[in-house]
Order: structure tokens, then sequence, then C-alpha cells
């Protein structure tokens, strides 16, 4: 029971972790609630199709289709997110105000909703997938089901859990600092999702490594470790990282500094 | 707003150019999964050139091939099977592990070229 407790909480926590920050850093948006809900929907929806496709092994999942749609759905997140950052960069002050005045809804640009939907989607998606096709053996397995399905809806609960206590974190931030510090988090979030792409395209003999395990820091920070583990989700932290993963991490925070300051570089 | 699609853009050109490059002559291997253990545990392989590796899956149980050190994660379908490039690499002992079960683990073991 506590096994599958501790595997489905993994598995959990990514998801509800981007989950809480996105909802966190697009606080003020009016009808976001709607589209992060359709998001977890059509993630999860998502989720089931990905693991009833891989538990009949198409082809698709096999060989190294499984790496490839991992990539995409990983570069889908970063452009999304890179588009939340971009858009919430140029609002920022226009949501302050209504944050400490409480008054009518952010009218201009059109909102990230979709981004939104999008990136919770993936999240949900991906880890979704690999919780769905673990449960679904448990449930298949006879022996000890009543056991592991409490352990998989505490561990389920306890994922969704951390993403709340996240989330009410977030909403402590004082309004003057709130968007500079969700920006930086969704900057970080997003170079780390870039990487793990960078990761499944040459795991997938699409990219060169350019130096496979550049180094290993295990010894100090174990990637496994609930602490590794988290960083990994919000930083992307890599024990052994490749240099094309250092390569798409780099780039990815410099595309999005530069387009999130440009306009600001432009009004100079 | 289109400005920041040049990101994948210019990623998947990239990976374009490289599969290209990465065409060629691979050593393959099979790592297999079969009562609950990985076999063979200690797979040996050429350092310095990329492998093919193919974690077959015989166990009606879904596994989560997972290495730190060759920063590799793929999940096995039960009865399924999945392959994927490792390396180059240096000589060395990598270190795997299935993310389901953590008590099932294996090592890959890179070798120097024709040496013993």
């Amino acid at each position: 029971m506590l096994a599958t407790a501790v595997i489905l909480f993994r598995e959990v926590l990514e998801a509800a972790l981007i989950v809480a920050i996105v909802l966190g850093a697009s606080r003020g948006v009016a009808g976001r609630g709607r589209w992060v809900l359709a998001g977890i929907g059509g993630g999860l929806s998502g989720a089931a199709l990905v693991a009833v496709l891989a538990s009949t092994a198409a082809a698709m999942l096999t060989g190294e289709g499984q790496a490839l749609l991992n990539a995409a759905i990983l570069l889908t997140a970063v452009c999304m997110l890179t588009w939340h950052n971009v858009w919430m960069s140029a609002h920022a002050r226009e949501l302050k105000a209504e944050l400490s005045a409480v008054g009518a809804e952010v009218q201009s640009g059109s909102k990230p909703l979709t981004a939104l939907a999008v990136i919770t989607a993936m999240a949900v998606m991906r880890e979704g997938s690999e919780a769905v096709l673990f449960l679904w053996a448990i449930a298949a397995g006879g022996e000890g089901r009543t056991s592991m399905g409490v352990g998989a809806l505490v561990g389920v609960g306890a994922g969704v859990l951390a993403g709340g206590l996240l989330y009410r974190g977030l909403l402590r931030i004082p309004v003057r600092h709130f968007f500079s510090v969700t920006s930086w988090l969704i900057l970080f979030l997003a170079a780390g999702l870039s990487a793990q792409a960078a990761g499944f395209l040459n795991q997938a003999g699409l990219l060169p490594a350019l130096g496979q395990g550049l180094w290993n820091t295990s010894a100090w920070l174990d990637q496994n470790s609930l602490a590794g583990q988290l960083l990994h989700i919000l930083v992307g932290y890599v024990a052994s990282p490749s240099g094309i993963q250092i390569l798409f991490y780099l780039a990815t925070l410099c595309v999005i500094l530069f387009l999130m300051y440009r306009p600001r570089w432009r009004s100079l | 707003m289109n400005r920041i699609f040049w990101l994948p853009a210019l990623m998947l050109a990239f990976s374009g150019l490289a599969n290209g490059v990465a065409l060629g002559a691979d050593t393959t291997a099979v790592i297999t999964i079969h009562n609950g253990k990985f076999e063979p545990s200690e797979l040996r392989l050429p350092a310095g050139v990329r492998s093919r590796i193919t974690v077959r899956n015989q166990d009606a149980f879904p596994a989560e091939f997972e290495s730190i050190p060759l920063s590799r994660e793929v999940v096995v379908p039960p009865r399924g099977e999945v392959s994927f490039f490792v390396g180059p690499a240096a000589v060395g002992r990598y270190e795997y592990f299935n993310d389901f079960n953590h008590d099932m683990k294996g090592t890959v073991v890179l070798e120097a070229a024709g040496g013993q």
C-alpha cells in the first residue's frame, strides 16, 4: 500500500505543482478557473487514451515513439508558458491594480486562457498517463487490490494537497512582488521542461547528447530524494545532465527573458 | 505573439539536422523484464559509441526504466517493449532501476572497445 501511495504521489506531484504555479501566476485574470478545469479534464482524458494505447503496445508508444510524444508534449507546454509569461509581463501592472483595488476584470489584449488550459492539460496528461497505466495494472491484478487502491487514493490525495499548499503559499506573497515571483517561477519551470524535452529527443536518437553526463551531483543531491524531485520539477534539477540539456535550458531562459523585457528596452 | 513560436521552430530545425548525423550503425542490445527482474542484470556495451537498447517487458505489470547517470526515463507497458539510445558515454558503470518498483535494479557497463 505504501509503495503504491509513494509512486502515485510522485506522479501526481509534478502535475499538481505546475497547475498550482499557473493558477497562481494568472491570478486576477477573469475566467481562468473554468479554463484550468477544462485543461485538467482534457489532460485526464488524454492520459487515459495514452495509457490504453500503451497497454495495447501501440506502435506509437513503442520503439522511440514514447520519447517523441513526451518531447512534443513538453515543448508545447514550454511554448504556452512562454506566451503566458510574455502576456503577464505586459499586463502585470493592470492586474496588480485590480488585485489591490478589486475592480473590473482585466479586458485588454487576448487573455492567455487557452495557454492556461493547454499547459494544465499537458502536465496532467504526461504525469497522468503513467499514473493511469499503473492504476490499471493494479486493478487488473487481483491480489491486494483494496489495499493498493487505498494507497493510490492516499498518493493522489497527497499530491493534490502539495499543489494546494503551494498555491496557498503563493497567494500570501504581497501583491507588490506577486507577479515578479510567479513569472520567475514560470521562467525556470519552462527552462526545466525544455531540458527534459531535449533529453527525450536525445533518447530517441534525434539530437546529439553533446556529452552525456557532463557531471554527476548525485552524491550531493539525489534526484530521487524528495528535495531532488521538487527541484527537478521547479527549476529542472538534473543530477547528471547532458550537453544538449544544458543548451536547451540556457536557450529557453534567454529567449523568454528577451521576450519579456523587450517592450521595456524598446521604450527606453 | 507569433514570435514565441520561433523557439520550437528552431529546435525542430536543429533536431532535423541532427537526425541526419544520427543515422548509422549502432550497437543494439536487449534487456528483458521477467518475473520482476532485469535480465541480464549487468549489460555490457562498448563505451564511446551510441547504442540502442530495447527493454522488453514479459511481466503483466508496467515498469519505468530509469537511469540517473544515463539520464534516461521510459515507461515499458506490460507485455510491451520500448527502445531508446544511450551514449556515446565514457567507460564506467551506469546504474538503472524500475521507478515503479525500486527493488528492481540493474547496471549498464560501458567497456573500452575491443579491450578486456
